[in-house]
Formats: structure tokens, sequence, C-alpha cells
């Protein structure tokens, strides 16, 4: 430990590093930052630092206001956006309460929570989330960028010029991807990030959308992860790759088995399938997530399985051969402007009661579960995912498993600021309203 | 930084003392044999040897230590003034003598010197592979003049395989060398690492970790170009 607090002491003072941003999310998600001189780093890596909490979505307490932002040296890495003259550097931190206890309200220590679970039943939980987003001309309307006769730059000049930054900032940041180009919807996006411990990947998801919404900002253009910003087109989803490994076995192989999963595999898709509901409000926090989960658009709307079936919720992708150890299962309803400390710990969560409880998978979907009648679903066991954030909200308030993996202080703050979210919504008159029932009511 | 060997165990208090004082890791040993089974991976950094309870056994360490293949340098002998008459035709066995009792500072000066001479100590230590350079003093890794901007742990791994090129390594030796303790990460720790590496060193660059089918990583260029078994593709397991 000491030597990681000198590798960061002597970095900043040779590379001439000015400040040091001190980052943490709110429950909500949102990245939050404050700036550090090198004088007070010292201190800040040993003791902390002292902030009002009061400010921060999901960290508000009656009691007491003040806490501690201890920086992980682990994470230190030099901003590579400022340019070189006056170095900017950058540290993930733990929240604790003054009396130095983590404190509950941070999405990191829940995970990090989760993540020792699992690593108690010697589980090493890795993933690797495929980041969909829009660029648009700005956050006012969503436009897409395809127009012509935008500045002087033409479309194709202008989103290869954004990819490569992006890229470039993205690997000299120490996030390795692998991008692909979507032409599912206009001036939509994809990057896959590859897989990495879940508690580095989460940082890697702030990092990852702060670094594209700034490159787009340097291009005066904007990026968002919006799940659904366009009705019509497909939305953004943030596909999650999982994979369980013990030691560096990967505990969700089996050779002998004709879909290549072990029991273990199996049961923690079971888990997901069976816990998938009450895990919706976490995976998809916000009411525009529910207008990308609908039929037509490769999103997920059924609870089943499959392995080659786009809209299936779990997919378990058929290795290439000689990789078989890269099995994993694809949770595709999680989209990218979720928390991804929180919804990474349910996922594992679910799939961990799946393991403990040894629930049995159910049989492949069909490709015709479209063509099915809800009654035909029914008898085969297919349930629907939660097609609102209320519908999400009220499955998951009764579940004991979300509370227990969040933690009360987060459940609590989390089902009460969703529910206020939802409130305003309903009394708000929508343009469908207007449209269809003005003229004829 | 390797620990200095130390003899007799346990050492005098004043030379623990001066020792810890002055940063040196030390370990001490009370025979050849200790000595031998207790040596760090990388070799010792030095010995420091107390002759005023035992002389010949403390000349049987230095002996030891001067007979192996690798001899154990700087070798600095304590001595006490009545003693002194002993030191001759045994110049071979030690690099530099101290009168016993010592002044702590003088020590440490002592030290300080052996270890200029060769080339250990206060001098900047200077990795240098291709022009992949590593100041371990600083930190600071560079390709060519850019200065690369890594964190703790891609420094470590960088350095290990900077300081052991060549040699294949798997990944269950890299955890337990460079992180030697339970990480988050787990095995697959490794490979997570050797990526963002790669991504940071650049595509000219990424190849200088080369992927070692099956078996593990190899840090620059193999002995036997064309060998079989090779790799310089990364092998993406997700």
């Amino acid at each position: 430990m000491r030597q990681q607090l000198d590798y960061v002491l002597r970095t900043v003072e040779e590379r001439g590093v000015r400040f040091v941003r001190l980052w943490f999310t709110d429950v909500l998600g949102f990245l939050k930052s404050f700036a550090i001189t090198p004088a007070e780093l010292e201190s800040a890596l040993e003791e902390g630092m002292t902030f009002d909490g009061s400010s921060i979505q999901g960290y508000s307490r009656v009691q007491e206001s003040d806490m501690l932002a201890v920086p992980d040296p682990n994470t230190f890495e030099i901003v590579p956006w400022r340019g070189d003259d006056a170095p900017v550097a950058r540290m993930f931190c733990d929240i604790q309460n003054l009396s130095g206890e983590p404190f509950d309200g941070d999405p990191r220590y829940v995970l990090k929570r989760n993540l020792d679970r699992a690593r108690d039943k010697g589980f090493t939980f890795y993933t690797s989330p495929d980041m969909e987003f829009f660029y648009f001309r700005s956050a006012e309307s969503p436009e897409p960028l395809d127009h012509a006769g935008f500045f002087d730059l033409t479309h194709g000049d202008m989103v290869s010029d954004l990819r490569k930054q992006t890229i470039l900032m993205l690997e000299a940041m120490g996030i390795p991807v692998e991008y692909s180009f979507h032409e599912l919807g206009p001036s939509q996006h994809e990057i896959d990030l590859r897989y990495t411990d879940a508690l580095t990947m989460a940082d890697n998801v702030m990092t990852f959308r702060l670094i594209v919404k700034q490159v787009a900002q340097s291009q005066g253009v904007y990026a968002t992860f919006m799940p659904k910003p366009i009705q019509g087109a497909f939305g953004s989803g943030m596909h999650t790759h999982l994979s369980l490994f013990e030691g560096d076995v990967n505990a969700f192989h089996d050779p002998g088995d004709p879909y290549g999963l072990s029991q273990v595999g199996k049961h923690f898709i079971a888990g997901l399938l069976r816990h998938a509901g009450e895990i919706t409000a976490v995976t998809n926090q916000w009411i525009n997530s529910y207008k990308r989960l609908i039929i037509g658009y490769e999103a997920p709307t059924y609870v089943c399985w499959a392995r080659n079936n786009e809209s299936a919720l779990v997919r378990v992708p058929i290795p290439k051969r000689g990789k078989e150890s890269s099995t994993r299962i694809e949770f595709r309803s999680p989209d990218p402007a979720c928390n991804p400390y929180l919804a990474f710990s349910v996922m594992l969560a679910a799939g961990l009661k799946g393991i403990e409880e040894g629930y049995d998978l159910p049989p492949e979907a069909t490709n015709n579960i479209y063509e099915m009648t809800p009654e035909e679903r029914h008898a085969e066991g297919i349930g629907s995912l939660p097609q609102s954030l209320a519908e999400a909200l009220e499955i998951m308030e009764s579940s004991e498993l979300v509370a227990e993996t969040l933690g009360e202080h987060v459940f609590e703050y989390f089902i009460k600021n969703k529910r206020k979210e939802w409130s305003e919504y309903t009394a708000y008159v929508t343009p469908f309203e207007l449209d269809r029932y003005l003229g004829t009511l | 930084m390797e620990p200095l060997l130390v003899f007799p165990d346990p050492p005098p208090p004043l030379l623990a003392q001066t020792l810890d004082l002055a940063g040196h890791p030390w370990k001490a040993v009370s025979n050849a044999a200790v000595a031998a089974q207790s040596e760090p991976t990388d070799g010792w950094a030095g010995a420091v040897v107390c002759a005023e309870d035992d002389t010949e056994a403390a000349f049987g360490i230095c002996r030891s230590l001067r007979k192996r293949d690798a001899t154990v340098a700087p070798t600095l002998l304590l001595i006490s003034g009545a003693q002194l008459g002993e030191l001759e035709l045994r110049e071979d066995l030690f690099d530099d003598f101290c009168l016993s009792p010592f002044h702590p500072k003088e020590l440490e000066a002592r030290l300080r010197h052996l270890f200029w001479r060769n080339g250990k100590g206060t001098r900047p230590e200077i990795v240098e592979y291709g022009n992949l350079v590593l100041n371990l003093e600083t930190y600071q890794a560079a390709l060519g003049r850019k200065p690369l901007d890594l964190t703790y742990m891609e420094y470590e791994l960088l350095k290990f395989f900077a300081t052991h090129p060549v040699k294949v390594f798997t990944r269950a030796q890299l955890l337990s060398r460079v992180w030697g303790y339970e990480y988050y990460g787990g095995a697959r720790t490794v490979d997570v690492h050797v990526r963002r590496l790669r991504a940071k060193l650049g595509e000219e660059h990424a190849n200088l970790i080369q992927t070692v089918r099956s078996v593990g990583y190899r840090f620059g260029q193999a002995r036997l170009p064309g060998s079989r078994s090779e790799s310089t593709e990364p092998v993406d397991d997700a």
C-alpha cells in the first residue's frame, strides 16, 4: 500500500501534475468530481478528504452530511485530454463516514461488498459491456449528424475523427476497446469494452461515458446515453457479457455439455431469469428506459434465454473453436444510462442466487416467441420484463434479493427517488395524448 | 530493493537499528545453509557480517558468499580493533570493513559508498529495453522521449517484464511475483493488465509483450527467432 502511495506521489511530482481530480459516483450513476492540489494529495491518500455529502444524490443523511472521500491509488491515471503542459490526474474514491467506516450509500462500496460475497465462494466476476450511444448536433433535440452541411466537415470525416479520438483516449486511459459501427439507428455507435473484473469495469464505464461526451463536445457535437432518444429507431443498450472464474478456470464452461455450459453457468442464467423482473428497475432506471424495451428493436422483452436470438434476455454466445474458455453469457436488458456499480451488483447477485439455490435452467426459447399467444407463452413459463418504471419499482420493492444486494440505504433512496420521478411523469400531458385526443375527444 | 544479508542472527541491536534507519531492508542468517535457503529470488543486495563474537563462523559465511557462481557483493565486515590481525590473508573475503564499536553514520556512509561502487543504490536505477526506459527511482516509464501514463500495477508489471526479458512466465508466476496478494481481479488480472499495457504502449510497441500460447507471456524478443508455439497475437479470451 505504501508503495502505491509513493508511486502516486512521485508521479505527480515528476510529471508536474497541477490538479488531481477525485471522482466518485452518486446513487443514480452520475460522476461527481472535485479537484485537489498536489499539496493536499498525501493527506488525502492517507486520511481522505472531507466533503459535504448533502448535495449528492442518495448520499444525504439527516444527522450528518460530512463524509470522507478516500482516493483508491490503484485507479490513479493521468487524464489525457488536458495537454501535457499542465497534466491533470484522476483517482476514484471510496466514500467513508467520518468514523472511517465505508458509507452504505456509496455505489462503489455496494459493488465491492457483492464482489466479496462472490469471492467468498471462490468466484471472480468479470464483465464486458457493449456500450451504445448516439451523436446528435446538440443536447436540445435528437438531430442526427447525418444531415449534410454541418460546419465544413462532411459527416464521414466528422464521425471517423470522433471515433479515432475517442478510441485513442480510451486506450490512453487503460480501457482497451473493440469498436463496431452501427447502422441500425442514425448516428448510433457501439464501443465494446474488453472484459475485466467488475469493479474496474464499473470505473471504466464511468470514465467511458465522460470521455465519449468530452470528445463529442470538443468537436461541437453532443453524445448521449439516453436509452431511447428517437421514437421509431433502435435504442441504446448496454448488453453485458458476464463470466465467473474460479482461479483461472472459467466456471461457466463445460466441454462435455452441448451448450458448452457448466452447471454453475446454467444455475447462474436461471438466477438471472428468475430475478430479472426484480432487478430491472436498477438495470433500466429511467422512464425512458422502458421505451427501449419494446418489441421490434432487438431489445429484450421476454424473460427467456437462447443461443442465437437477439431478442432473448439472456444470450449464450457460441464460443469460437479453440476459445472454449471464453464461454460467457450476455445479459441484454441493461441500458448505458444505468449506474454500472449497482447494475453489476444486481446481475451478480441474481446469478449467485441461482447457484446457491440450484435453480433449474428452463429450456432454450424457440425462435417464434413473438408469434406465440400470451397463453402459449404462459404455458411455456415465459414471462415479460416490466413494461414501465412503475411496474419495475413495484416488483423491486418486494424483492429481498435487491434489498439485500443494494443495502437498506441505497434501496430506500432509490425507490423513493424513482417513485417521485414516476409521479412527476404521470402528471405530464404528453404530445401523444394531445395528438390523439385533442382533436377527437 | 532486495534485502541485505546480515550475520549473526540476531544481529547486534545497534546494527539492526542503523540499517532500519538508513532504509536498508535486511534479513539475519545464522549460517551459510540458512543464507542459501532464504536468499531472495533476485539475490542478496549485499552482506553485513559481524565478526566480533564468532570470527571463524563470520569468515565462513564470507567465504561461502564468495564461492558461489554469482558472488554476493558488496560484503562489509564489522570487526573489533583487537581482531584486526585476523584480516591478514583474508582480503579477498570482503569488500570493506568497519571498526566495531562502529559509528552509525560511518557504517551508513561505507555502505552507501560500497553500493555506489557496485552500481547499486544511490544512482538512479535505469532499466532500458530498446527505446523503453524505466527509472526505478522515480517510477517513470517512457517510450523514446514520450512518458507513459501508467497505473501502479501496470508500472509494476512492466518493470517486472523489463527486468526479466525473454523469459516466459505463466500467469500464476506473474500473479505471485508482481501482485503477490489476492486481488479483486483474480487470475485473469494478468491478461487484463497485459492488454492495458499493450494499449498504452501503442500499436507499434504492443508486441513487446508476447503471448506464448497456452503458457503465458514473454517480454521482448526470443533468443531463437522462428521457434514454434509463439505468437505476437493478443489472445482474446473474452
